[in-house]
């Protein structure tokens, strides 16, 4: 697709000088201009909705960088003028706050669309990987932006996580201290995390650059899952613009009035009340849990008995999607063609939650009341220990184990040719799912 | 190179001479530019350790009297916070007759305190899990608690229960007089 004949032609005299010394109006053009599978449903809208959302975060943030002190004395005052004096402070803090937020929700959907249309695999490994890069940046990011405010969540978050890096053997400690900039977090600490919130979101940027460039080398996947044959490029394709960038507008639109509504009717309803009061070095909040986002990934660093046992396991969370082009053995991509994966797929966003309830309780407390249980090796097995356990020996297992042996042994339903094909031969339950007309609703 | 005589006394083969010459070069260029990259990040990454002011930070010292028997004072310590404790002879009693093999990190009492000041347990108050402050008196060792993730230390400020894997850290310390200590 990526190989499609410039339409372009320049007008103007203008834009015929401008052609042929710096040809950017024929860029956009093409990008505008480029076949685009004619099937992609709603959960495509996705890509669009988190450059959105990482243009908000820029834009918001530079701004709000114009009035916050990153200094441990001044910074939690700074913020609260912001959102007291500041004209329309408060308005674009908790958009830059709520925006993370929503940042996450799209970046987890856009993931699981990729896993269950098989978007990671070849030729698009490099699509997925770029985009593993961003998903890690973007933890990255927001950990370093949520300990800005300097509150008590902003303060322990940090002492919690930096003191994972500490259980790394030998060189943990001094990492640690690199890290810190002194023997605690302190204002050594802020300042530095202060410059490389600032920083990671233009790497971001450029990761999102390769990520569109790859995507524009290999080619969009699509609902059905196959490569379109040249032959038919003409009928299963449709220009970008406007069908796509209308399908990606109206998203867009539902999506804001989302965002909207936690901006203006719950804007700390993501947040914790804590992180209202300033940092306390030598008081710790009973209960420390991360922002939502984060809650599975901070459950399976709580399953593992062991300090650099549970930090090893949640990296690898993270790590292990890398190398799933690799882990999947199967040559369907789509999983509308693989009934028994789709099980599998669906239990797994379900255990994702599961394991995102878990890191936000206690975890000796009971999951289901005051049912009876029994101690299994070092905990009640009626406890929020051993059911995140469940789910991080599922999440692991799903990738290491259910992908390359599903695939194998599993029996797909048969694929489409092209396209366009299930609709015109009216291919039943399968075509149900693909718009009869694409070019007028799609 | 359009054309190149091959000698079968020629030590380094086909290309003669200048192959050698030129892959050496390239050999002692990069390594030069491997170097100069190295110098260049250097103080670019160390500029994030310690600054001096911070590491002139390093010792305070503090006044034992001002422990109560059966109390601690948390003092500042280089951002962290310090336990100072003035354990019960019930107390000092219990840890030095806890047998080492009950232990996860084991360590005697004795080499956790000072001679001739065994009633004084001074240790850093960061859990040595993730770092929160453990709660004082709390869990079921009658020495700390860990409200985060719940390890349990007993009054030497040994772990007995939970995810934390070492002892709370003993910072180096001395008496300076009978009731001053200097910590650091």
């Amino acid at each position: 697709m990526s190989e499609h004949e410039s339409t372009y032609v320049p007008k103007t005299g203008f834009e015929k000088w401008l052609d042929t010394r710096l040809p950017i109006i024929r860029f956009g053009a093409d990008y505008m201009a480029l076949p685009t599978p004619r099937n992609l449903n709603y959960w495509y809208t996705f890509g669009a909705i988190l450059m959105l959302c990482l243009g908000t975060q820029i834009v918001t943030g530079i701004v709000l960088a114009m009035h916050y002190t990153p200094n441990t004395d001044m910074a939690f005052a700074s913020v609260e003028r912001i959102m007291r004096d500041v004209n329309g402070g408060w308005l674009i803090r908790y958009v830059h706050a709520n925006g993370a937020s929503m940042f996450f929700i799209a970046t987890y959907i856009h993931m699981l669309r990729g896993l269950y249309y098989g978007s990671y695999k070849a030729p698009r490994e490099m699509i997925w990987i770029i985009g593993c890069v961003i998903f890690f940046l973007l933890i990255a990011t927001a950990f370093l932006g949520y300990v800005l405010p300097w509150g008590q969540m902003s303060y322990w978050g940090a002492e919690v996580i930096t003191n994972l890096i500490g259980a790394i053997p030998f060189v943990g400690e001094p990492i640690l201290i690199w890290l810190r900039g002194g023997p605690a977090i302190d204002n050594a600490t802020l300042n530095r995390f202060f410059s490389l919130h600032y920083l990671l979101p233009f790497a971001i940027l450029g990761c999102v650059v390769l990520h569109i460039w790859a995507l524009h080398t290999s080619g969009q996947n699509n609902p059905v899952g196959i490569l379109i044959p040249k032959e038919q490029t003409a009928k299963d394709t449709v220009p970008f613009h406007p069908y796509y960038t209308v399908k990606d507008g109206f998203a867009i639109i539902l999506f804001l009035m989302m965002f909207a509504a936690f901006v203006f009717f719950m804007p700390n309803s993501l947040g914790h009340a804590d992180n209202y009061i300033p940092a306390n070095p030598l008081q710790t909040p009973p209960h420390i849990v991360p922002e939502w986002y984060l809650l599975p990934f901070y459950a399976i660093l709580r399953a593992i008995p062991d300090k650099f046992g549970g930090v090893l396991a949640m990296f690898g969370a993270i790590a292990v999607l890398f190398v799933l082009p690799w882990l999947d053995t199967s040559k369907v991509r789509s999983m509308r063609y693989r009934p028994t994966m789709k099980v599998f797929f669906l239990i797994f966003v379900f255990v994702a939650f599961v394991l995102g309830w878990c890191g936000g309780q206690l975890p000796d407390a009971p999951v289901f009341g005051n049912m009876p249980s029994f101690v299994l090796f070092d905990g009640e097995l009626n406890s929020f220990l051993w059911l995140t356990r469940l789910a991080t020996a599922y999440y692991f297992a799903f990738f290491l184990i259910i992908m390359p042996v599903v695939g194998l042994r599993e029996t797909p339903l048969p694929v489409p040719a092209s396209i366009s094909q299930p609709v015109l031969t009216g291919g039943g339950a399968m075509a149900a799912a693909v718009p009869a007309s694409p070019e007028k609703k799609g | 190179m359009t054309e190149s005589v091959v000698n079968s006394e020629d030590p380094h083969g086909p290309g003669g001479d200048d192959a050698t010459r030129r892959d050496f070069i390239h050999i002692a260029a990069g390594a030069a530019a491997v170097g100069a990259g190295a110098m260049i990040a250097w103080p670019l990454i160390n500029q994030m350790n310690p600054a001096a002011d911070t590491l002139a930070l390093a010792s305070i010292e503090f006044d034992l009297s001002k422990v109560a028997e059966g109390q601690q004072v948390v003092i500042t310590w280089q951002g962290k916070p310090v336990f100072v404790r003035y354990r019960t002879a019930k107390e000092v009693q219990e840890a030095a007759a806890t047998p080492l093999g009950d232990l996860k990190d084991p360590q005697s009492d004795a080499d956790r305190v000072k001679a001739g000041h065994q009633q004084y347990l001074v240790v850093v108050g960061s859990c040595t899990h993730l770092g929160c402050i453990p709660t004082f008196g709390a869990g079921d060792y009658g020495g700390w608690f860990c409200p985060c993730h719940g390890s349990h230390y007993d009054t030497s400020g040994r772990i007995r229960k939970g995810p934390a894997p070492t002892n709370l850290v003993v910072p180096t310390y001395e008496y300076v007089s009978d009731t001053r200590v200097k910590i650091g």
